[in-house]
């Protein structure tokens, strides 16, 4: 991983340590793509949040910058009208699936979905979908903490840090389709489960699913 | 390698089989086709008539229970050999006529021939399969000997030619059996269709100390039944690519992912692999080369996703069955790891008679982007529904109405809904098409695994890609967001056009989201969930209008846009089988005696329409609903 290539993002000379996944690479340099789901640490990238599309030469289909090495000669545009269309659709889905009312959420003005929707001029309210109802319990069990459901975006990040950084194990998927969530094993309140409010997955979360009590 | 003695030792278990084998084809064989759907047609009762019919009779025949013939239509089947006369095949056999067959064909030698399907053999009194035209137009190369062999009995195998290209493996080396599966062009036919010799090649470049091959057989389509047909009546000719493939790939672990929903094929490829163990054929220094390798069946929980290769992997892993990015490919880097080559339970079956009837042969099958066979479970409303095997290039009309018989009671045909639920519905105007991945593919449909359902004119085209939406959305695992919000989504607005709330934008929504799930999504299942959807927009947008602006569902199908009405001229004073069976007590009778329906109690269960008897015929579906009254209305 050691030699350097040259790539090309939005016609910006970029040089970059070969195989380095390009998401990382236009990040660094201040190129900004939606994601998140993205964690630098994690080898296998989840490429599930379906945000990080960008329009590579030579390949007709945008790919997601969080899975693509960059190779010496790269050619990259963060946006183009397919890549803008993809983009548009994954954040109108993940709207409607999140509980809005961001003055009274507590990662307002750090959220990543404001964020995304501020760079692309994207709205929070979808003319073609309408949203799911979220009725879901506050998870209000921890003293340094809070867990949200409905403002989660299921992106993982909490999982993979409590998997791999806290190494505690208290957190994972359960149940599938509409119904993924977040959840302790047994669906327990967090109290009740190996959580030692290390306060890690809080750090990651994009939205305000996860968020320290003032 | 030491091919001699392998060569000799394979020689020398053939021998010992045909030999077997002669000795029972001396007496009479009755074959009963015992597959899980022969069973569920009532095989089990008619394999006991037989036996005890027999026992009292005291005949020396003997009850073979075997796999599935593919002929869905006549289960439960029976196949008697009894010497002297050909092997005939007979269909529906039910106790009654088992006891008879003992008792006019084994005992008083009258074959019974108004009962018999075909022969197996050319002969002078009976037509075989050749003689009709399903026998023309299939050419079975992995469905060949199921049914016919004793899928517990690894001889029957052995004596048809089994295993012999394994030991002509052993003969060469593995890239040469590599070069030969690309060569063939045989293509992958889980689905995709992706060439398997260039997996084979990945796997086998991939440098590591340990590699994998895995049998997927994690079939899991509504309608299909290919893969648990296949290991349930030839488990063999599985077992005999995966070793194969092992071999080219250099792997020393194999596992079958199967169902465990399909307990029997489970059994019956358990029973195979020690059998092939005991004959060693299996396990260690293979037919004394100095070759090891063993199968063992990983039982999958169900999850329809788990048949994604990444996903099937996880699940093996012992993590959620979800998927992951790819490359890295399986081939490259797969279970535990390691290169990791999955084949699925077909592209597997074609391996040992690619490799003993030569690359040639093949490629003289299908055409020549798309060789050898395609196997479809052929359901819906068909004449004769069943497993067929088609070269490639066969045309969907040949398929469908030579080989399946046509659209039964008269009805017209409307569309035909192939590749499973990921696929496509395509209109009479397609039928022209030649079955092969990419032709399908142009249409907006897929080879998908092989589900293929007719539909006729009574079949909604809306209600049918909502179903099937349903379907891939219930399955998804959730992890993607195109394919978790999206397809929900798409099933709530094709719910409101079904229930007459749809808006005629949602035609245009539903367009642009499914082309941006099939672009968008992480894995093959969200990449062609919206296919039923696009394709049945794409021919028949009509009857999504029908529903939308006229509230009019143009197949009578979908239940909030029906009324129910009984015609007074037809009904009759003097019955009053549908006030019985309505659940809901909706059926009044009139001043003149005559019945009538109280559309705020009715609840369109359809149960009216089926009391009223045939002569009166009394009781119609109407849509829009409004008919109704409007009907009643011209009454007074």
């Amino acid at each position: 991983m050691s030699d350097k290539v040259t790539i090309t993002i939005d016609d910006c000379k970029i040089t970059a340590p070969e195989g380095e996944k390009l998401l990382w690479v236009a990040l660094d340099n201040d190129i900004y793509i939606p994601n998140l789901c993205a964690l630098k640490e994690k080898d296998r990238p989840s490429a599930s949040c379906r945000l990080c599309f960008v329009e590579v030469k030579g390949i007709s289909d945008p790919v997601t910058a969080c899975t693509l090495p960059v190779t010496e000669g790269l050619v990259v545009k963060t946006r183009s009208p397919e890549v803008d269309r993809l983009v548009k659709t994954a954040f109108e889905l993940l709207i409607t699936d999140h509980r809005l009312g961001c003055k009274k959420c507590p990662a307002n003005n750090s959220c990543e979905l404001q964020k995304i929707s501020k760079e692309r001029g994207l709205k929070y309210k979808s003319k073609r979908f309408k949203p799911f109802e979220k009725d879901e319990p506050i998870d209000e069990s921890m003293e340094q903490f809070i867990f949200d459901r409905s403002r989660c975006v299921l992106c993982g990040r909490c999982v993979w840090v409590d998997h791999h950084v806290a190494e505690v194990g208290a957190i994972g998927f359960s149940l599938r389709g509409i119904k993924r969530k977040v959840t302790t094993f047994g669906d327990y309140d967090l109290a009740d489960s190996p959580c030692t409010e290390c306060g890690e997955c809080v750090k990651v979360c994009p939205v305000g699913a996860l968020s320290f009590n003032e | 390698m030491s091919s001699d003695k392998s060569a000799e030792k394979y020689l020398n278990l053939k021998t010992k089989a045909k030999e077997k084998m002669e000795s029972l084809n001396e007496k009479t064989v009755v074959m009963v086709g015992a597959a899980t759907c022969g069973k569920a047609a009532g095989v089990i009762d008619t394999r006991e008539a037989l036996k005890d019919e027999i026992e009292k009779k005291g005949i020396d025949a003997q009850v073979v229970e075997v796999g599935c013939m593919g002929f869905c239509y006549a289960e439960p089947i029976v196949v008697i050999s009894k010497p002297g006369f050909p092997s005939l095949c007979y269909g529906s056999v039910d106790e009654g006529l088992a006891v008879r067959l003992v008792e006019d064909y084994l005992v008083n030698d009258d074959p019974c021939f108004e009962y018999a399907l075909v022969a197996l053999e050319p002969n002078d009194y009976f037509p075989v399969f050749t003689d009709f035209p399903r026998g023309v137009y299939e050419k079975k190369i992995i469905l060949e000997q199921c049914g016919f062999i004793d899928p517990e009995d690894i001889d029957h195998y052995l004596a048809e030619d089994g295993y012999e290209a394994l030991a002509k493996t052993f003969e060469i080396q593995p890239e040469e059996v590599i070069e030969s599966i690309k060569e063939s062009k045989l293509r992958g036919r889980g689905g995709a269709g992706f060439p398997a010799g260039i997996k084979w090649d990945v796997c086998s470049k991939a440098q590591d100390d340990s590699k994998y091959v895995i049998c997927n057989a994690d079939e899991g389509d509504p309608g299909a039944f290919m893969d648990r047909s296949i290991l349930e009546s030839n488990p063999h000719q599985v077992i005999e690519g995966l070793i194969i493939s092992a071999y080219a790939v250099g792997a020393s672990k194999g596992y079958i992912y199967v169902r465990s929903e399909y307990p029997q094929a489970v059994r019956r490829v358990e029973t195979a692999l020690e059998q092939a163990r005991e004959k060693g054929l299996l396990g260690d220094s293979i037919l004394e080369t100095d070759f090891s390798f063993d199968i063992e069946i990983f039982e999958g929980s169900g999850a329809f996703v788990c048949g994604e290769e990444t996903a099937l992997i996880n699940s093996m892993e012992g993590i959620m069955g979800v998927p992951e990015h790819r490359p890295p490919f399986p081939a490259s880097y797969g279970f535990r790891g390691k290169p990791t080559l999955i084949n699925n339970v077909k592209t597997l079956s074609y391996v040992p008679h690619i490799i003993r009837k030569g690359v040639e042969w093949f490629k003289s099958i299908g055409t020549s982007d798309s060789p050898g066979t395609a196997v479809f479970a052929l359901v819906g409303k068909v004449e004769y529904t069943g497993l067929v095997e088609v070269p490639m290039g066969t045309s969907l009309r040949n398929l469908i109405y030579d080989v399946g018989g046509g659209v039964p009671d008269e009805k017209d045909f409307k569309a035909v809904q192939i590749g499973g639920p990921s696929g496509g519905c395509l209109p009479e105007s397609a039928l022209d098409i030649p079955i092969d991945f990419d032709s399908l593919h142009e249409a907006g449909a897929i080879m998908g695994s092989g589900g293929l359902v007719v539909l006729n004119e009574d079949d909604c085209m809306v209600e049918i890609a909502r179903y099937f939406l349903d379907f891939t959305q219930k399955e998804s695992c959730g992890k993607c967001t195109f394919c978790r919000l999206g397809t929900k989504h798409m099933l709530d607005m094709l719910g409101e056009i079904t229930r007459g709330e749809g808006e005629l934008n949602h035609l245009d929504t539903l367009r642009e989201l499914g082309e941006d799930i099939k672009k968008g999504s992480l894995c093959g299942l969200g990449k062609t969930a919206p296919n039923p959807v696009l394709t049945t927009l794409r021919y028949f947008k009509d009857e999504y209008e029908a529903h939308i602006k006229e509230k009019r569902c143009p197949a009578l199908m979908c239940m909030h846009l029906l009324g129910f009405y009984i015609i007074p001229e037809r009904c009759s004073k003097f019955c009053s089988a549908c006030v019985g069976s309505c659940p809901t007590e909706a059926i009044y009778t009139r001043d003149d005696q005559l019945k009538a329906i109280d559309q705020e109690k009715c609840v369109k269960c359809n149960s009216c329409l089926f009391a009223c008897p045939p002569e009166f015929y009394a009781v119609e579906k109407l849509s829009p609903a409004e008919l109704v009254e409007e009907r009643e209305r011209e009454q007074g």
